[in-house]
C-alpha cells in the first residue's frame, strides 16, 4: 500500500488519537451529549488540527535552523491560538450560517490537546511535510469518529437507562469510551505504521 | 487540639485546600485533565512525575496570574494565560530532560501537553484571576495534589495488574499472568471510571442532565 495512504488509515483507525492515544478527552466528554453538536465540534477540530499541523511544520524547521527548538511549545501555542482566532473571523465574515452553528466550540479548540499533540508528534517522529499534513487531517477525522460514536451511545442511553447515581453523566461516558477503545484494538494491524515512541 | 481544628475549619485557606483536594476533585468531580490521567497512568513513576509537574505548573502559573491579575486586559486574558503556562511547562520539560532523561523519554509529548491540561487553564480562569496570590498558591497546590492522588491510585492498580510490578519492582510473584488490557487505553478508562464512581458516591454527588 502507498505509505501515505497507510499513514492516513492508521491515523484514524488503529492509531486513533482519541481512543488509542487517549488525547482530547475533556471536550470529548463535555460535548458528546448529542450527535449534532458532536459532529459540529468534530468538524471544527479536524479543520484546525490539519491547518495548524501544516502551519507549524515550516515554523519548526525555522526554529531548528536557528537552534531555538526548545521554545517550540510556546511558538506552537501562539500559532494555534492565532489560527483559531483567524478561522473564527473568517467563518464569521464569509460563512455566517456555519459560524452560528459552531458558536462556542471554535474558541474552545485552542485548549484541545489533540491540536497541540499532533504538532508535538510530528516533532518526535520527524515527519516530512506530506506526512504531517496527512497525519494532521487523519487524526482530526479519528477524533470526530470517536466523538460521534460516543455521542450516539450517550444520546440513546440518556433516554432509557437506569444507572447508579455516581455513574450518571460523565461517569458512564468513561465506561462507554472504554468499550469503544476495546473495539478499536480490533483494528490492530489494519495498517502497519511504526511510530517511534 | 479540638479547638484548633474547629478554628481551622473557618479559615479560607483550609477551605480552599479541602475544596481543591476532595470536594471539587478536578478529576472525579470536575472531569478535567483527563487526557494525561488516562494516558500515563500505566506506570507509577510516570504518574508521580506527571502529578508533580502539573502541581508545579498550576501553582506557579496561578500565582503569577494572581499577581498580575489587575493588569491583564480581559480581552486578551486567554492568550496571556497560554504564554505564562507555556513558559512554565518549558521549564518542567527542560528540567526533566536534564535530570531524568529516561523518564522524559517515556512521557514524550505528554509533558508538553501539560499546557493544554484543562486543570491549569481552569484554575487560572476560575480562581487565580479573582484571588490574591497566597490563596492562588494554596488552590493550585490543592488542585494539583487532588489530581495526583487519583493518578497515583489509578496507576498503582494498573501497573500491578498490567505488569505485576510496583515502581518496577515485581510484587505479584512468579505465576502472575499480566492483564495486557490494563496497560492499554481501555484499562485506563475502566479504572478511572471506577474512581469517578467511588468519589462521587462517597460525596453523594449527582450530576444534573443525562
Amino acid at each position: 500500500m502507498n505509505p501515505l495512504l497507510e499513514l492516513f488509515i492508521a491515523s484514524f483507525l488503529n492509531h486513533n488519537i482519541a481512543l488509542v492515544y487517549i488525547l482530547g478527552m475533556c471536550p470529548l466528554i463535555a460535548i458528546s451529549t448529542n450527535v449534532k453538536n458532536a459532529f459540529g465540534m468534530g468538524l471544527a477540530v479536524t479543520i484546525v488540527t490539519g491547518l495548524t499541523a501544516v502551519i507549524n511544520w515550516p515554523i519548526y524547521q525555522f526554529l531548528l535552523s536557528t537552534g531555538t527548538e526548545d521554545l517550540n511549545l510556546l511558538v506552537f501555542m501562539i500559532t494555534i491560538a492565532t489560527t483559531v482566532q483567524f478561522l473564527e473571523l473568517f467563518i464569521e465574515k464569509f460563512i455566517p450560517k456555519l459560524y452560528n452553528s459552531f458558536g462556542i466550540y471554535l474558541p474552545l479548540i485552542t485548549v484541545n490537546c489533540i491540536v497541540l499533540a499532533v504538532s508535538l508528534f510530528f516533532v518526535n517522529r520527524t515527519y516530512t511535510f506530506e506526512e504531517t499534513a496527512v497525519y494532521g487531517f487523519g487524526s482530526g477525522i479519528g477524533w470526530m469518529l470517536a466523538i460521534v460514536l460516543l455521542a450516539g451511545v450517550r444520546e440513546k442511553m440518556s433516554k432509557r437507562s437506569d444507572l447508579p447515581k455516581g455513574l450518571t453523566g460523565k461517569g458512564i461516558a468513561f465506561v462507554i469510551l472504554g468499550i469503544l477503545a476495546l473495539a478499536f484494538i480490533g483494528f490492530t494491524g489494519i495498517a502497519n505504521v511504526t511510530f517511534g515512541n | 487540639m479540638k479547638k484548633f481544628f474547629i478554628r481551622l475549619n473557618y479559615t479560607k485557606g483550609f477551605n480552599v485546600l479541602k475544596k481543591g483536594f476532595w470536594l471539587e476533585n478536578q478529576v472525579a468531580i470536575a472531569v478535567l485533565g483527563i487526557c494525561s490521567s488516562l494516558a500515563i497512568t500505566n506506570k507509577v513513576e510516570n504518574a508521580i512525575a506527571m502529578g508533580l509537574g502539573v502541581t508545579f505548573v498550576v501553582m506557579a502559573s496561578s500565582a503569577l496570574i494572581a499577581l498580575i491579575r489587575n493588569f491583564i486586559p480581559s480581552q486578551v486574558r486567554m492568550v496571556t494565560y497560554m504564554v505564562i503556562i507555556s513558559s512554565f511547562v518549558i521549564i518542567v520539560q527542560m528540567f526533566l530532560k536534564a535530570y531524568f532523561p529516561s523518564l522524559a523519554n517515556q512521557l514524550g509529548a505528554y509533558v508538553g501537553l501539560i499546557i493544554t491540561n484543562c486543570i491549569v487553564m481552569g484554575r487560572a480562569e476560575a480562581f487565580a484571576v479573582k484571588n490574591p496570590v497566597k490563596y492562588a498558591l494554596v488552590d493550585g497546590f490543592a488542585s494539583g495534589m487532588g489530581y495526583m492522588i487519583v493518578l497515583l491510585a489509578a496507576s498503582t492498580i494498573r501497573e500491578v495488574l498490567a505488569f505485576g510490578t510496583f515502581l518496577n519492582i515485581p510484587v505479584m510473584g512468579e505465576g502472575w499472568v499480566p492483564w495486557t488490557i490494563m496497560a492499554l487505553a481501555p484499562g485506563g478508562f475502566f479504572v478511572i471510571s471506577l474512581f469517578v464512581w467511588f468519589i462521587r458516591d462517597r460525596q453523594q454527588y449527582v450530576e444534573g442532565g443525562n
